[in-house]
C-alpha cells in the first residue's frame, strides 16, 4: 500500500529548528508530542501555510513540495482540509455559508447536495445552519469547522489539537464524531495532540514529535509500548494499548468482559454493547508480575505470557519489562530488587496480574 | 423650497452634494488600493508613501490648492497631459473641485481603511486559503466583507470633509458661481457683501442639516454591518 503521506523536511523558525521526516498509511495519524515541539508546524507545512527551507511533502500520490526540484503548490490548490484549534469561523457568513465556502471554490459535481446532508447528519449540526458563528458554543464551533473541511472535498483531512481549547464536557461530546470520521469517512486524517486520551482512542497511526524531530512513527500500540518512548513526555506515564472486543457485561458486579488475543479482560462497566470493539489502555505501574500463576489474590486479570525484553534501569530504580502475551504486548514497570529477585531474564514465563479497577475503561 | 432659496443657492448645494459624493466615489479604489498597500505591503519606501498621502492633512489647504494649481493646472505638466490626451480640463472646473476635496479627504479614507484591514484576522484568510480560495478570492470575500465598517466610516469622512472644503477648492478652481462655487464658497460669499447674512444663515443651516444626516447614515450602516459581523 502506497503512504497515504510522506513528509521529510527542514525548516528553521527563529531559534527553532525542525528536522522531521515520516510516512503513514493510517486512517488516522496522530501526531503526539508535548507543545512547542513543533507538530502545527509541520501540519501547518503539509498545509502550506508555510514553506519549509529543505524537503519534500508528498500527499495521497501527489508531490506538495519538493524543494529540490522547485515545486510548492500554493495552498488554496492542495486540496487539504484544515480544522484549526480556534475553529476560524468566518464571522460575517452564516453556518451554512461557512459549510458551503469551500464548495465556491471546488469542482460541482451532481452528489453536492446529498452531501451536505451527510455531513450535517455525520456531525450533527443540521440545527445550527442558520445561526451565526458568533452565537455557537465551543464544541458547535469546532463541529462546524470539520464539517466546512470536509465539504471542501479534501485528499487529507489535519486537525490541529481540534478539542485543546474545550472542556471535559464538549471533548466527551466531540470525540465521537472524530470517530466516526475516521471509521465511515474515506479521507485520511492527521491528528495533532498531546493528550494521550484521544491518541490512544483515535489513532491507528502514532507518530511522535520531540524537540522538531520525529522519535518514533508507527502503529498506535506498538510505539505506545515501546520503551524509549516512554519517558518521552513528563505527562504521559508508560503504559500499554489493547485492543478488544465486549464479550459480554456481568450486570451484577458492574463488570464488563472483553476478549482479547492475551485473554479475557474484565474491567468497569461499559457503554459499549456487546460485540463493539474498544480499545483499553494499562499503565506499565498497575501491571505485577508473578512466576507462577497466582492463588488467592483479589485481581480479576490473569494473563500468561512470556517476558520479551528488559529495559534499561531508569532513575527511580525502575525497570521496565515488554511482555508478549498470545501476541499482545503488555508493559508493565518494577523494581529492580523484583526482577532480580524473581530471576527474570528475556524468555521467562511468567503471569502478569492486572487489577480490573485500575484499566482505564473503553 | 425653491422659494426659499435662490437659484444661485440652490446651485450651490446641489453642487456641493455632487462634488463630495463624486470625490468620495473616485476615490474609493485609490484609497483601497493605498490602504492595503500600507496595511499589508513590504517595499521601498513604503514610509515615503504613508507621509505623502497624509500631506494634505498637515499643509494649510491653500498650499495644497496652490500645488493643485501648479500641476493640474492648464500650463501644468498633467494638466496639460490630461487635456492634450483626453481633453480633460480641471482648472476653474467643477471637475477641479472634486480633484481638490478628493486630495484633502484622501488621508482621512486611507488612514480609516488602513486600520480596519490591519484589525483582520490573518488567521481567517489562511482558513480561507486551505478551503480553496485563491488570494483575490480571498480579498473579495473574507478581508472586504471584514473591513466594511472602516470602509463607510473612511467614506464619511471623506465625503464630510469634501462638504466642507474651502481652501484648497478656491485656489484651485475659484469661486465661479453655477461651476465651482460649493456651500462654504458661497457662505463666504455671502459674507462678503452687505445684506448677505440671511443667505448665509440660511446656507448654513442646510450645511449643519447634511452634515447631522451624514453622521446618522453612517452611524445606522455601522450599526447594521456590526450586527452581520458579530463578536467571534
Amino acid at each position: 500500500m502506497n503512504p497515504v503521506i510522506e513528509v521529510s523536511v527542514r525548516h528553521r523558525l527563529g531559534a527553532f529548528e525542525l528536522d522531521a521526516s515520516f510516512e503513514s498509511t493510517g486512517r488516522l495519524t496522530a501526531l503526539f508530542g508535548r507543545s512547542g515541539s513543533g507538530k502545527t508546524s509541520l501540519v501547518e507545512i503539509i498545509a502550506g501555510l508555510i514553506s519549509p527551507a529543505q524537503g519534500r511533502v508528498v500527499v495521497d500520490g501527489q508531490v506538495l513540495v519538493d524543494t529540490q526540484a522547485g515545486v510548492f503548490v500554493p495552498k488554496h490548490r492542495r486540496r487539504i482540509g484544515y480544522v484549526f484549534q480556534d475553529a476560524r469561523l468566518f464571522p460575517h457568513l452564516s453556518v451554512r455559508q461557512n459549510l458551503l465556502f469551500g464548495r465556491w471554490f471546488s469542482p460541482r459535481d451532481a452528489a453536492s447536495g446529498s452531501e451536505l446532508a451527510g455531513v450535517l447528519d455525520l456531525l450533527g449540526i443540521g440545527h445550527l445552519l442558520e445561526r451565526r458563528p458568533g452565537a455557537l458554543s465551543g464544541g458547535e464551533k469546532q463541529r462546524v469547522a470539520i464539517g466546512r473541511a470536509l465539504l471542501s472535498k479534501p485528499r487529507l483531512l489535519l486537525m490541529d489539537e481540534p478539542l485543546a481549547s474545550l472542556d471535559e464536557a464538549r471533548k466527551a461530546e466531540i470525540l465521537p464524531y472524530i470517530e466516526r470520521l475516521r471509521d465511515e469517512i474515506g479521507v485520511p486524517i492527521v491528528y495533532v495532540s498531546h493528550s494521550v486520551v484521544e491518541v490512544v482512542r483515535l489513532a491507528t497511526t502514532l507518530v511522535t514529535v520531540d524537540q522538531g524531530r520525529v522519535t518514533a512513527c508507527g502503529p498506535t500500540g506498538e510505539v505506545m509500548s515501546r520503551l524509549d518512548v516512554a519517558g518521552l513526555s513528563g505527562a504521559v506515564e508508560a503504559g500499554s494499548i489493547i485492543e478488544a472486543r465486549v464479550a459480554g457485561h456481568e450486570e451484577g458486579y458492574d463488570l464488563t468482559r472483553l476478549e482479547t488475543r492475551a485473554g479475557t479482560l474484565q474491567v468497569a462497566r461499559s457503554a459499549v454493547p456487546p460485540g463493539g470493539r474498544v480499545r483499553v489502555r494499562i499503565l506499565a505501574s498497575d501491571v505485577l508480575i508473578s512466576l507462577g500463576p497466582p492463588v488467592g489474590v483479589s485481581a480479576l486479570n490473569i494473563l500468561p505470557g512470556r517476558v520479551v525484553e528488559i529495559g534499561a534501569r531508569g532513575r527511580s530504580g525502575a525497570v521496565e519489562l515488554l511482555i508478549d502475551c498470545g501476541g499482545e504486548t503488555l508493559l508493565a514497570r518494577l523494581t529492580v530488587k523484583s526482577v532480580d529477585a524473581l530471576g527474570l531474564a528475556a524468555g521467562s514465563p511468567v503471569h502478569a496480574v492486572i487489577k480490573s479497577v485500575s484499566i482505564e475503561g473503553p | 423650497m425653491s422659494d426659499w432659496l435662490s437659484p444661485e443657492e440652490w446651485s450651490a448645494v446641489r453642487l456641493s452634494l455632487i462634488v463630495a459624493t463624486t470625490a468620495m466615489l473616485a476615490s474609493l479604489p485609490f484609497g483601497l488600493a493605498v490602504a492595503w498597500l500600507l496595511a499589508r505591503g513590504r517595499f521601498w519606501g513604503k514610509s515615503i508613501l504613508d507621509a505623502v498621502v497624509h500631506l494634505p492633512l498637515i499643509m494649510p489647504p491653500v498650499v495644497t490648492g496652490y500645488l493643485l494649481l501648479i500641476w493640474f493646472g492648464r500650463r501644468g505638466p498633467i494638466g496639460q497631459f490630461l487635456y492634450e490626451y483626453f481633453g480633460i480640463v480641471l482648472s476653474f472646473r467643477w471637475t477641479g473641485a472634486v480633484l481638490a476635496s478628493a486630495v484633502m479627504g484622501f488621508p482621512l479614507m486611507v488612514r480609516a481603511i488602513r486600520l480596519s484591514i490591519e484589525a483582520v484576522d490573518r488567521k481567517l484568510e489562511d482558513a480561507a486559503g486551505t478551503l480553496g480560495a485563491n488570494r483575490a478570492w480571498v480579498f473579495l470575500v473574507v478581508t472586504l466583507p471584514l473591513c466594511l465598517p472602516g470602509i463607510l466610516v473612511g467614506m464619511i469622512l471623506c465625503f464630510a470633509k469634501a462638504m466642507g472644503e474651502f481652501g484648497a477648492t478656491i485656489t484651485f478652481v475659484s469661486n465661479i458661481p453655477g461651476e465651482t462655487q460649493t456651500l462654504p464658497s458661497a457662505i463666504y460669499t455671502f459674507t462678503q457683501v452687505p445684506d448677505g447674512d440671511a443667505g448665509a444663515m440660511r446656507l448654513t443651516l442646510i450645511s449643519i442639516a447634511i452634515s447631522v444626516c451624514a453622521l446618522f447614515v453612517s452611524e445606522w450602516l455601522a450599526r447594521l454591518v456590526a450586527r452581520r459581523i458579530a463578536v467571534t
